[in-house]
């Protein structure tokens, strides 16, 4: 059998953590490559429903990453996102999540090292967890359908893959 | 009940209100009722059954009921917490209502199932209740009854869970929500969930997929306990409407715990205290991130 590989799904805003994984990659800095990145105008604008919806499509683990306190670009978009997502890893953690597939971080535009270190740090915690099997399970419903589509017929509308 | 009933009269026949919103007696139990007649007033009763949070007829959606003129409602403490709420959130003006407070020693979880107020019939939320009093109301009525029998059960579950596994837990809240049918009762019967287009309805894109699918279903309960943390008055209505009894309390209690763990907020019928999720403090916990 393969060797499980996991998929993380990093959500992060522009001004810092972006510009800072861009840095990593200008400085030729080696990291796992399990990590696809979503660039975002700031933390503040980071859906709870955005984590959700990468367990769904089949993500292993995420990452929410974002400007430090005082250095956002809109003042405080991080400050309101922090409250937010201390709340909602607290419910994902009620509702059974393994805290250590979800990942919080600041990360600034010059830590290019940081964000090295905080996605491989992630992947090896979520490599040792294993595939998110319990939420991928929910979505199985619809991969048991094994006939075909046609293209005049898109019989899964609003399925966007 | 006099008392509520003569005050009712008197609100209408003077004209301060057009309405009153309160409970009547029905063959399953009481009901709300809309008293416009100042001779209908002697329908209204309050006692341990009266178990619907009115304030959710003050909610922006019911606009059949602001079309009747300015209302008075009746309130236990936890409803006048969901009023505060709708005040803070500027979806209702204090003047725009008379609070008719009533003094609470608890209510049944159900008053089709038992009549009276017992350790094992009342409401999971009611033991260990400390706003009996609703301190909002214009009037306050009746004598304050001793307070509601039996134990906080809610808070010992909740404890139970966080010393399971995450692999327990989930097995646990996914038997829970298997049998949820996305009727959407909870977010009906709910004073706060006002939104006149409910993130669950979004189609383009699709947030939350609104057949009984256990994905949307998963999906739905985590938007909704994050939506209300720190708005939540706890008046148990979304699981007394629940037709199929998830302990959607379980979720609203514990996103108040983290409320008032990190941010210490605590509910209240005070429309001045700010909520705490909109704001933030520089000093705010942040241990989980890296």
């Amino acid at each position: 059998m393969k060797e499980f590989e996991p998929r993380l799904v990093a959500f992060v805003c522009n001004w810092c953590t972006y510009t800072g994984a861009d840095l990593a990659g200008t400085s030729r800095l080696t990291m796992d490559p399990n990590v696809r990145i979503v660039r975002l105008p700031c933390t503040g604008r980071i859906d709870p429903l955005f984590i959700l919806k990468a367990f769904e499509r089949g993500a292993d683990g995420v990452i929410v990453s974002g400007c430090h306190p005082g250095d956002c670009h809109y003042t405080a978009g991080n400050m309101h996102a922090r409250r937010r997502f201390a709340v909602f890893q607290d419910l994902l953690h009620f509702a059974g999540v393994d805290p250590d597939r979800l990942t919080f971080s600041w990360v600034s535009a010059s830590e290019g090292l940081k964000w090295r270190d905080i996605v491989n740090d992630a992947v090896a915690r979520v490599r040792k967890l294993g595939p998110f099997q319990e939420y991928q399970s929910l979505s199985r419903l619809d991969e048991e359908f094994e006939g075909e589509f046609t293209s005049e017929e898109p019989a899964m509308a609003g399925r966007q893959e | 009940m006099k008392e509520l009933q003569e005050l009712a009269r008197t609100l209408l026949s003077e004209g301060q209100v057009k309405v009153v919103v309160g409970w009547e007696d029905s063959p399953g139990g009481p009901r709300p009722a809309f008293i416009t007649r100042p001779e209908d007033a002697e329908r209204l009763v309050f006692d341990h059954r009266c178990v619907h949070n009115l304030v959710a007829y003050l909610s922006p959606g019911h606009v059949d009921v602001a079309r009747l003129g300015k209302p008075a409602v009746v309130v236990k403490g936890c409803d006048a917490r969901a009023a505060a709420m709708l005040m803070r959130e500027s979806q209702l003006s204090r003047e725009d209502v008379v609070l008719i407070g009533v003094r609470c020693g608890g209510v049944v979880r159900d008053p089709r199932e038992a009549d009276t107020l017992t350790a094992d019939s009342v409401a999971p939320r009611c033991p260990g209740c400390d706003a009996r009093q609703p301190a909002l109301a214009d009037h306050l009525l009746g004598e304050l009854p001793p307070p509601p029998p039996g134990e906080n059960r809610r808070d010992k579950e909740i404890a139970r869970l966080e010393a399971m596994r995450p692999s327990e837990r989930w097995a646990f809240w996914q038997a829970e929500l298997a049998r949820c049918v996305r009727c959407n009762a909870c977010r009906q019967v709910c004073p706060l969930c006002y939104c006149e287009r409910c993130v669950a309805l979004k189609t383009e894109p699709l947030w939350i997929e609104s057949s009984a699918h256990p994905r949307g279903v998963m999906a739905w309960h985590l938007t909704r306990a994050q939506h209300h943390a720190g708005r939540c008055s706890d008046c148990g209505e979304c699981e007394r409407a629940c037709p199929v009894s998830i302990m959607l309390s379980l979720l609203n209690r514990k996103a108040a715990q983290v409320v008032e763990q990190r941010f210490g907020y605590v509910a209240s019928d005070d429309p001045a205290a700010p909520a705490p999720i909109g704001a933030f403090r520089t000093e705010d916990t942040e241990e989980f991130i890296r």
